[in-house]
C-alpha cells in the first residue's frame, strides 16, 4: 500500500442528513458509490417465498417496529429450519439474545409467561429481525447454532441468563452431542436460577464467597507428545481476564480453546428499571475502549423507540466522537502488534501519538476516552471555533505523522516476517461466524454499517472501503492502518459539514412497551443494541451485542497450526473484548 | 533503517517535563516517588495489576503510564508478570464474583510486606455496577485495601498521585 492511496482526493462528502432525525431515515449513498445498491430489501420476498415452501408462517403484524430492520414473528417450532432456510441465502447471522416477559405487566397479546427470542440477520445491508415467544414453563427452541456457528455463545449466553433451552446444539462441530455447557455462568449462581427472570433479585440469592469454575469441562485432545497449556484468568500483562486452553503439539497449537464470563458484572440485569440517561452511563461503561460506540448504538435504539429526532450537529459531534475513538484504538493495537513481535519503535511512535489524541480528546470532550459525552437526546460538549481550528491542525499534525509511520510499518522485513502468513483467518470461516470489523475485512468482508445502511451523519459522507484478502495478522494491521486514513478524512468532512443548531433535545417519553435497535460501527466492527421499555417509562430490557461475540471464536480458528508464541500477536491483531462480551 | 532513525530523531524526545504546568507536576511527583521507593523499596516497586471486572477503561489508563509522555519506569515503577514478584497489587473494577477467588489467590500469592491498591471508581467504591449477584463491588469487600485512587478512569498523572500516597502510607 502507498501513502496516499487511503487518502482520497475526492471533494468532501455533501452535508450530513437533512434534520428528520434517526428512525426510517435511510437514503441512497448516491452516485459516488461504484455499484449500484440494489434496492432495499429486494431479496425479502424471496425469503419469504422459501419459508413458504417450508409452510412456516410469518406473522407479520407491526413490520417496522424494529427500524430499519423488518421484523417476522415466527412460530418456535420454526425457529431452526428458518436459519437454515437464511443460511443457504448467505444471510449473515448478527446475533440472538433473549427477553423473559414474566413479570405480568408486559403488552398485550402474552398474558402466558413467556420468554421472547429475537435473532438478527442481515443480507446486502438490510436487517430482519425474527421474533418467537416459548412458553415459560417448557422454553425449548430450537438452535440455530448448526448453521449459523458464530451463534454458540450466544445461545448459551441467553440459557445462562434466562432459561430458554435450545435443543440441538451442537458440542462441538465434530461432535453430534447437545452442548449443555454453561457460558457466562460460572458459580455465583445456581444452574436451575437465571438472572434475568423477575423472580431472581439483582443482589442475588447469596452472599458466600463463589469458588472458582474449576470443573468446567474443556475439550480434550489425546495423543502422543499432546500437551495442554492452560492460560489465564489473570494473564501476565494488563489485560482483562479470560481463560485460554492451548493443546499443543512441540510448538504448534492443535486447538485453542477459551473459556470467558470472568468480567460478567450483570449489566443486563443492571439496566432494568434504570431511566434513559442511567442507561447510557452503563452502556458507555460495557466496554471502556468503544465507550462511544456502545453509548452511541444505546442512545440510537433508545431515540428510535422514542422517536425523538437528534438534532443534526449531535450526530455529527456524536461520529467525530466515534472516529477520534477509532484512531485512538486503531493506533494503541498498531504499536501493540508491533511491540508482540519485539519492533519498539512503532509501540512508542504510536503510543506518543495516541497520547497527543487522547489529551485532545480531554480537552474538547471532558474526557480522555470521551466517556458520558453522549446523552440521550444528543451530546454534552459543543465543539467551539477555536476548537474547530485545533481540530483541524491535529488532523493534519496526525496525518504527517502516520504517514511516515505506516509506511515502516507497512514494508519491514523484521515485521514482515512475523505477520504475514501468522493466523489467518479464512473467508469461510470469517463469513461462517458472521465477523465484522477488521477482523471480517482483513479476510475480505467487506461490510461496514456506516457504508451499508448508513445512519445519519454517514449518509453524507462517502467511507472508504479497506478490505484485504489475506485474512492474516499483517491484513488486520493493514484494514487497521487504512481505516485510520479513512477516519482521518473523514473527520475533516464532518467538521466541513458540521451543521449549526442545538446538540440535544429533549428524550420524548417513551410509549409502554416501545422497543428499539440500535445498530453502530464500533471500532471493532458492528454493535447491535436491543432497548425494550417498560410501561413506566424505564428500561426494562437492554441487550448490547459487542463484535468480540464473534471474533473471538476467529481467534479459536485463527490460530490453529500456528506456534504458541505467536499466540499475543494473533491474540492482539483481533483484541476482542472481554468486558463487551461477559456483560 | 533510516526511515526508522529518521522518524525517531523527528520526534525527539517526548517524555515529560516539556514546559507546562501539569508536567512539571508529573516531574515533581515523580521525583517524590522515586525517593519513596527508594527509601521503603530498594529502588523499585514492582506492581502486579489485576482487572478484577472493569470494563477496561482503567487498563487503558495504566497503560498510558506507560508511554513515552508518562514512562513510569523511570521513578522505579515497574508492572510485573508474577505475583511472587510484586510489591504492590494495583485492582480495578469492580470484583465481579466470577474472579474473586481468582483475584484472592493472586493476592496470597505475593510475599509480604504488600498493599493492595484500588484503581478506579468501580475498585474504590462498586461505581456503576455496584453490589449485585455478579459482582461484590469495591475492593475492599474481597481484600485489605491501602489505597483508593478515585476516577472513571483515573488520569494516569491521579495513578501516579495515587501510588505516591501508596507508598506514604505503606
Ligand atoms: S472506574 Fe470507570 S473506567 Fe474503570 S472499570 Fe469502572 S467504569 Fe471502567
Amino acid at each position: 500500500m502507498t501513502q496516499s492511496d487511503a487518502r482520497s482526493p475526492l471533494a468532501g462528502g455533501s452535508p450530513p442528513s437533512d434534520p428528520a432525525g434517526s428512525s426510517a431515515n435511510r437514503p441512497q449513498t448516491g452516485a459516488d458509490e461504484p455499484s449500484a445498491r440494489p434496492r432495499r430489501f429486494d431479496w425479502l420476498s424471496e425469503f419469504l417465498a422459501r419459508l413458504e415452501d417450508e409452510h412456516i408462517v410469518a406473522h407479520r403484524g407491526d413490520a417496522r417496529i424494529l427500524a430499519p430492520a423488518h421484523r417476522l414473528v415466527l412460530d418456535p417450532e420454526d425457529w431452526a429450519v428458518a436459519a437454515k432456510l437464511a443460511a443457504a441465502m448467505g444471510m449473515r447471522h448478527a446475533g440472538l439474545w433473549a427477553d423473559p416477559l414474566d413479570d405480568g405487566e408486559t403488552e398485550a397479546g402474552t398474558d402466558e409467561p413467556c420468554i421472547r427470542v429475537r435473532a438478527c440477520l442481515e443480507q446486502a445491508g438490510d436487517y430482519l429481525v425474527i421474533e418467537t415467544d416459548v412458553p415459560l414453563n417448557r422454553p425449548l427452541l430450537g438452535s440455530q447454532t448448526p448453521v449459523y456457528p458464530g451463534l454458540d455463545r450466544l445461545e448459551r449466553h441467553a440459557h445462562d441468563l434466562t432459561g430458554v433451552v435450545f435443543t440441538g446444539h451442537p458440542f462441538d462441530s465434530t461432535q453430534d452431542r447437545p452442548d449443555e455447557r454453561r457460558w457466562t455462568r460460572h458459580q455465583a449462581w445456581p444452574a436451575e436460577r437465571f438472572p434475568l427472570r423477575h423472580d431472581f433479585p439483582l443482589r442475588g440469592e447469596t452472599t458466600r464467597r463463589t469458588p472458582a469454575d474449576t470443573d468446567y469441562p474443556f475439550v480434550r485432545v489425546q495423543g502422543a507428545g499432546v500437551y495442554e497449556i492452560p492460560v489465564g484468568p489473570v494473564h501476565a500483562g494488563i489485560i482483562e481476564p479470560g481463560h485460554f486452553r492451548f493443546h499443543a503439539m512441540g510448538e504448534e497449537v492443535l486447538r485453542l480453546e477459551q473459556r470467558f464470563g470472568y468480567v460478567h458484572k450483570g449489566i443486563e440485569k443492571l439496566a432494568v428499571g434504570r431511566d434513559p440517561a442511567g442507561l447510557i452511563r452503563l452502556a458507555g461503561r460495557v466496554s471502556g475502549d468503544s465507550t462511544v460506540a456502545h453509548a452511541w448504538a444505546a442512545c440510537q435504539a433508545i431515540e428510535r423507540a422514542t422517536g425523538c429526532a437528534v438534532p443534526p450537529r449531535a450526530l455529527t459531534l456524536r461520529a467525530v466522537m466515534a472516529e477520534r475513538e477509532r484512531i485512538a484504538n486503531h493506533l494503541g493495537d498498531i504499536g501493540a502488534i508491533c511491540n508482540d513481535v519485539g519492533f519498539a519503535f512503532a509501540h512508542v511512535q504510536c503510543a506518543r501519538l495516541r497520547e497527543q489524541w487522547q489529551r485532545r480528546s480531554h480537552e474538547l470532550f471532558g474526557h480522555r476516552l470521551m466517556m458520558d459525552a453522549l446523552i440521550p437526546g444528543g451530546v454534552v460538549h459543543d465543539l467551539s471555533a477555536d476548537a474547530f481550528l485545533a481540530l483541524r491542525q491535529d488532523h493534519a499534525a496526525l496525518h504527517r505523522a502516520v504517514e511516515p509511520l505506516f509506511d515502516v510499518i507497512d514494508d519491514h522485513p523484521s515485521l514482515d516476517d512475523r505477520l504475514i502468513a501468522t493466523g489467518i483467518l479464512s473467508l469461510t470461516d470469517a463469513r461462517a461466524l458472521g465477523c465484522t470489523g477488521y477482523v471480517g475485512k482483513a479476510s475480505g468482508l467487506r461490510f461496514d454499517v456506516r457504508r451499508d445502511n448508513p445512519y445519519p451523519p454517514y449518509d453524507g459522507v462517502r467511507v472508504e472501503e479497506s478490505v484485504e484478502t489475506e485474512g492474516d495478522v499483517a491484513a488486520r494491521v493493514r484494514v487497521r492502518m487504512a481505516e485510520v486514513r479513512g477516519s482521518l478524512w473523514m473527520l475533516d468532512r464532518l467538521l466541513d459539514a458540521l451543521p449549526e443548531g442545538a446538540i440535544a433535545v429533549p428524550l420524548p417519553a417513551a410509549p409502554p412497551g416501545a422497543v428499539g435497535l440500535g445498530l453502530i460501527e464500533g471500532w471493532r466492527g458492528e454493535i447491535l443494541c436491543f432497548v425494550r421499555f417498560d410501561v413506566a417509562g424505564h428500561i426494562a430490557r437492554y441487550f448490547p451485542r459487542d463484535p468480540s461475540w464473534f471474533t473471538w471464536p476467529a481467534l479459536e480458528r485463527l490460530i490453529l497450526g500456528n506456534i504458541v508464541p505467536d499466540f499475543p500477536v494473533c491474540n492482539k491483531s483481533v483484541n476482542g473484548s472481554y468486558a463487551g462480551q461477559d456483560l | 533503517m533510516f526511515r526508522i532513525l529518521g522518524q525517531s530523531f523527528t520526534a525527539g524526545v517526548v517524555t515529560e517535563p516539556p514546559p507546562d504546568h501539569e508536567d512539571t507536576e508529573l516531574a515533581r511527583l515523580g521525583i517524590e516517588l522515586r525517593r519513596l521507593i527508594d527509601a521503603r523499596f530498594g529502588r523499585s516497586l514492582a506492581i502486579r495489576q489485576v482487572d478484577a471486572g472493569s470494563c477496561n477503561g482503567c487498563e487503558l489508563e495504566i497503560h498510558a503510564l506507560n508511554n513515552p509522555y508518562h514512562d513510569v519506569e523511570r521513578f522505579g515503577l515497574h508492572f510485573v508478570a508474577s505475583p511472587r514478584h510484586a510489591d504492590a497489587l494495583l485492582v480495578t473494577g469492580p470484583v465481579s464474583r466470577h474472579m474473586e477467588t481468582a483475584l484472592r489467590r493472586t493476592w496470597r500469592a505475593m510475599p509480604s510486606p504488600k498493599f493492595v491498591i484500588a484503581a478506579g471508581e468501580c475498585a474504590c467504591n462498586g461505581g456503576e455496577f455496584g453490589v449485585s449477584y455478579a459482582s461484590c463491588g469495591a475492593v475492599e469487600n474481597v481484600l485489605p485495601v491501602d489505597v483508593k485512587i478515585p476516577g472513571c478512569p483515573p488520569m494516569p498523572l491521579d495513578l501516579l498521585k495515587g501510588l505516591l500516597g501508596a507508598l506514604r502510607t505503606a
